[in-house]
């Protein structure tokens, strides 16, 4: 009686010695790392790495190691000094399109990476970092996409010849007007053929005839899922432009974005970089400065024109119409222009941007072109105190056409060569299509990242030990095998977080020191049962049976109800609080097999088969 | 070892008036103290700035709440946070836009008065409308599982049982979030989660105490429901004290050793396990009790499915 089918002992040591194996990376020490991948489609290469070993080498440094992953190059170092002066080497060596960034890596034997084993990921609240919540202004990336869908009109009923009054957007509409109902009629039949996501309808006032495009829910949708989609690409790029190893970035609920950078030191930088709004944009100039000057003193603009200043407060009429915009820019890089030795933005834009470029100068040789600095800004204060935020627009440059030109030119007339550069790395990620604002906001710093860890760490152990002892105390020799299962279920934990590569957080270890309390419930509920049936008189073999089968359902029910509160709280929790509930589910999971099967085991390898006359418990 | 002499015939449901009255008086107590002196809900509910600073010597509270209120920063809230080295500063929430970038300029006020002597350990800014969010998402979590438990436990045993698990569960929570009403703790997003773990825990034992009962009410032949319930939480009173025992000592670790962070979290599950093994005994018996709970409904109709697989 009570023992174990071979079968069951075997899983019993192939569980364990998977848990051991894959809890193992835990233990190894961290090297300091400079990891390079490439951006837009750049692959690393073996040719790169010999590159960067080279210039390693005449800098004078050593790298304890050059891995090659499948997309990415990791140079490993003995000290954090000489990762920080790699850092400076490679990043002068490194061409445009990769990046770098520093972090710690595991020095793995090859074995053990072979398997796949790594260690467990931390969380920002235990390795210090920044996190950011960014919440999408879906308003302004709608009202965006209208004022674009009014010059598709215009250009459209221009192009057809079909002669309209105004074309305005009004809330989730266009409302174009017609001086008769004849012109209304054929426009409306010509633009339902050409805008087939909008639904059309006819409206009179008696005076003027309009018809009025209405863009449909289903676009209305596609354009908040385009804005976030493009956000979110946007914000990886000026991330990876700050260096930073193992960012996250990723869509939470319909509109917000998550940001993560592990071991960032300064948020200040990194909420500007993130929220920053700059672009550019090209405009042919209407009009002489006279023209400006009576514009301005009137307020009345011509028609298809728009007031601007210049840096030096200079009225400028330009036309409404836009050339391109700092959306079809494909790269961008700041200089120093040769001929006047001011600072420039080189820019590259799309073919798209590039043909309409080319048009345009083509037609307007020998005329004056604008580049308007757009960028959003608090202005002042209203009476409550509350910032205004204003779209700030600057015309920085105004140029005579020369030749016509496409894809590449530069822009010169910014103020320093700082602001060149914010521009042009701006320019390179790519501009927000629609504002963003910091809803919220957690950053850990790294010494309390260390705190938080050494004080979990204490906690655990010293919990443990508690409760080790007062199990050896009160069971005896069954006690001292509870507690063996409460040791490799602490194994397994940490084996399925590093397999799983869940984020261990603060709250995620008290969870662990959670489990460690409530897993040694099953064994209670067992042991109590076996000296339940010892008390009535049976013997110890058929008490241990008993013990484990009566007991089974009852922890089966217990457990399954705690699963299900962590579930609960995983569906609907945040951040830490998920930290705090895949530790309580992964460890309920792993106590239930440590309890009752692991134990189970051990207690037949030491009475099963026997004849046994008392047990120790 | 044992904690209680072999074969205790203690009367739980004899003194189930006494019980009633007591939990009454506390729930009254806890129910009082959340309508009358409402809860210190932590920013993250709120909404509000947290920075969290450390300085090379022992800081100057004083000194350093005169560095913010010269700063502009009027309204701040500064207290020692751990060591006296640690100083927490909170902000209540400010207009929009304004405030994301508080903590950047409130760390460059402090850190210029000391002269950069001062290290930023932690900030947090939460929003208005994602401290809103926070809370609806939290009360809404209590209430999605008190329902699934409600269903799990209705489909496994019975609903006199399932709706009593519940009410044990309302009572262990109410009280718990009461006292942390009572003490003016701070209730934070932590202690939210604590509390859905004591619901998970307090439920673990309720379960244990049904699973006895029902067993009882299926093998005794005779005996009133009084009785059966009373045999049955005699018998599990020893596991049920011990796992208490156990969890409470990693709790008083995790208290003591955990840091400051995760005091609120400790303290709402000590509390939580304590009143949980509480009212496992005596209100979620009492309530299946009072529901009127009988052999009849507890009868086995069909075969079990779970018992075949074990170990």
């Amino acid at each position: 009686m009570n023992r174990y089918p071979l079968w069951k002992n075997l899983l019993v040591v192939f569980v364990l010695l998977v848990g051991f194996l894959y809890a193992l990376p835990n233990i190894f020490s961290q090297d300091p790392v400079v990891e390079i991948t490439g951006t837009r489609g750049a692959t690393v290469s073996k040719s790169l790495q010999a590159d960067i070993e080279d210039a390693l080498k005449q800098a004078g440094l050593q790298p304890k190691r050059v891995e090659m992953e499948a997309d990415r190059l990791r140079v490993r170092f003995e000290k954090a000094e000489d990762q920080l002066r790699a850092q400076d080497v490679i990043a002068r060596k490194l061409p445009a399109n990769y990046t770098h960034a520093l972090t710690l890596s595991p020095d793995l034997p090859g074995w053990l990476q072979a398997i796949g084993g790594k260690p467990m990921n931390l969380g920002l609240d235990l390795r210090g970092g920044i996190h950011v919540l960014i919440d999408v202004d879906m308003d302004a990336a709608l009202q965006k996409s209208m004022e674009l869908q009014v010059v598709s009109m215009r250009t459209f009923l221009r192009e057809k010849k079909l002669r309209y009054v105004t074309v305005k957007a009004d809330g989730m509409t266009v409302k174009v007007r017609f001086k008769d109902a004849a012109t209304r009629d054929k426009a409306m039949e010509a633009a339902a053929e050409e805008f087939r996501s909008m639904n059309f309808s006819a409206q009179d006032d008696g005076r003027s005839f309009y018809f009025v495009a209405a863009v449909s829910e289903a676009e209305q949708t596609a354009i908040r899922k385009q804005a976030l989609a493009q956000n979110i690409t946007t914000l990886r790029n000026r991330v990876n432009a700050l260096g930073v190893a193992e960012p996250i970035i990723q869509q939470q609920g319909q509109r917000r974005i998550v940001v993560e950078l592990p071991g960032v030191q300064d948020p200040g930088k990194v909420k500007d970089l993130l929220s920053a709004t700059a672009t550019l944009e090209y405009r042919l100039v209407a009009g002489d400065p006279a023209q400006a000057a009576e514009a301005e003193r009137t307020g009345r603009v011509p028609p298809g024109t728009r007031l601007y200043h210049e840096r030096n407060g200079a009225p400028i009429l330009l036309k409404r119409q836009l050339i391109v915009t700092g959306d079809q820019m494909v790269s961008a890089s700041s200089g120093v222009d040769q001929q006047s030795g001011s600072s420039a933005v080189f820019v590259n834009l799309d073919s798209k941007g590039a043909r309409r470029m080319r048009n345009v100068t083509t037609e307007n040789v020998g005329k004056p072109m604008a580049v308007v600095f757009k960028e959003k800004r608090t202005v002042g204060r209203d009476e409550n105190g509350k910032e205004i935020k204003k779209w700030v627009e600057e015309v920085i440059n105004v140029a005579t056409i020369r030749e016509p030109f496409g894809r590449r030119f530069q822009t010169t007339g910014l103020d320093s060569i700082e602001e060149a550069h914010q521009l042009a790395l701006l320019l390179k990620a790519g501009a927000l299509a629609a504002p963003i604002d910091i809803v919220e906001e957690r950053t850990i710093g790294p010494s309390l990242g260390q705190d938080n860890i050494d004080q979990g760490f204490t906690s655990v152990v010293v919990g443990m030990a508690l409760v080790v002892l007062f199990m050896v105390l009160y069971y005896k020799g069954f006690g001292m095998v509870a507690d063996l299962a409460l040791l490799l279920n602490l194994v397994l934990i940490v084996a399925l977080l590093s397999i799983l590569q869940a984020t261990l957080t603060l709250p995620g270890i008290a969870g662990i020191v959670l489990t460690v309390g409530m897993a040694v419930d099953a064994n209670v509920l067992i042991f109590e049962r076996i000296r339940e049936e010892i008390a009535v008189g049976s013997t110890p073999q058929a008490s241990i049976h008993a013990g484990y089968a009566k007991a089974f359902s009852t922890i089966m029910d217990a457990n399954i109800t705690t699963l299900i509160a962590a579930a609960v709280l995983f569906a609907i929790g945040s951040g830490p609080v998920r930290g705090f509930a895949v530790t309580l589910a992964i460890g309920i999971v792993t106590s239930m097999f440590t309890a009752i099967v692991g134990t189970r085991s051990v207690i037949n390898l030491i009475y099963g088969g026997k004849r046994v006359s008392k047990l120790s418990i | 070892m044992r904690l209680l002499k072999k074969g205790t015939t203690l009367d739980f449901m004899g003194k189930r008036k006494l019980a009633l009255v007591f939990s009454g008086a506390m729930l009254l107590v806890a129910l009082g103290a959340i309508l009358a002196r409402g809860l210190h809900l932590g920013i993250d509910f709120t909404g509000g700035t947290l920075i969290e600073v450390a300085y090379a010597q022992d800081a100057d509270i004083p000194a350093v709440r005169q560095v913010l209120e010269k700063g502009g920063f009027t309204g701040a809230s500064v207290q020692q946070f751990g060591t006296p080295r640690d100083v927490l500063i909170r902000l209540p929430q400010l207009e929009e836009g304004k405030s994301k970038k508080i903590s950047d300029d409130v760390f460059a006020l402090l850190s210029k008065a000391v002269d950069g002597k001062v290290e930023l350990r932690r900030v947090e800014f939460v929003g208005p409308q994602v401290g809103d969010e926070l809370t609806e998402d939290g009360a809404l979590a209590v209430l999605v599982a008190l329902m699934a438990i409600l269903i799990y436990v209705a489909l496994r045993f019975e609903w006199r049982f399932a709706l009593g698990s519940v009410i044990a569960l309302v009572h262990d929570v109410i009280i718990t979030v009461g006292l942390f009403a009572l003490l003016q703790i701070e209730f934070d997003l932590p202690v939210l989660a604590a509390v859905l773990a004591v619901i998970g825990y307090s439920l673990n034992d309720t379960i244990v105490v049904y699973d006895r009962i029902r067993e009882n009410f299926r093998k005794l032949r005779k005996g009133s429901p009084e009785e059966v319930i009373n045999i049955s939480l005699n018998q599990t009173l020893s596991r049920t004290l011990m796992t208490s025992f156990t969890t409470v000592l990693v709790l008083i670790a995790l208290f003591f050793l955990g840091g400051e962070i995760i005091h609120g979290f400790a303290f709402a599950l000590l509390v939580g396990v304590i009143v949980g093994t509480y009212s496992s005994i005596y209100v979620a018996s009492t309530a299946a009790l009072m529901l009127g709970v009988s052999k009849a409904d507890l009868m086995p109709v069909q075969k079990e499915g779970v018992v075949n697989n074990m170990p």
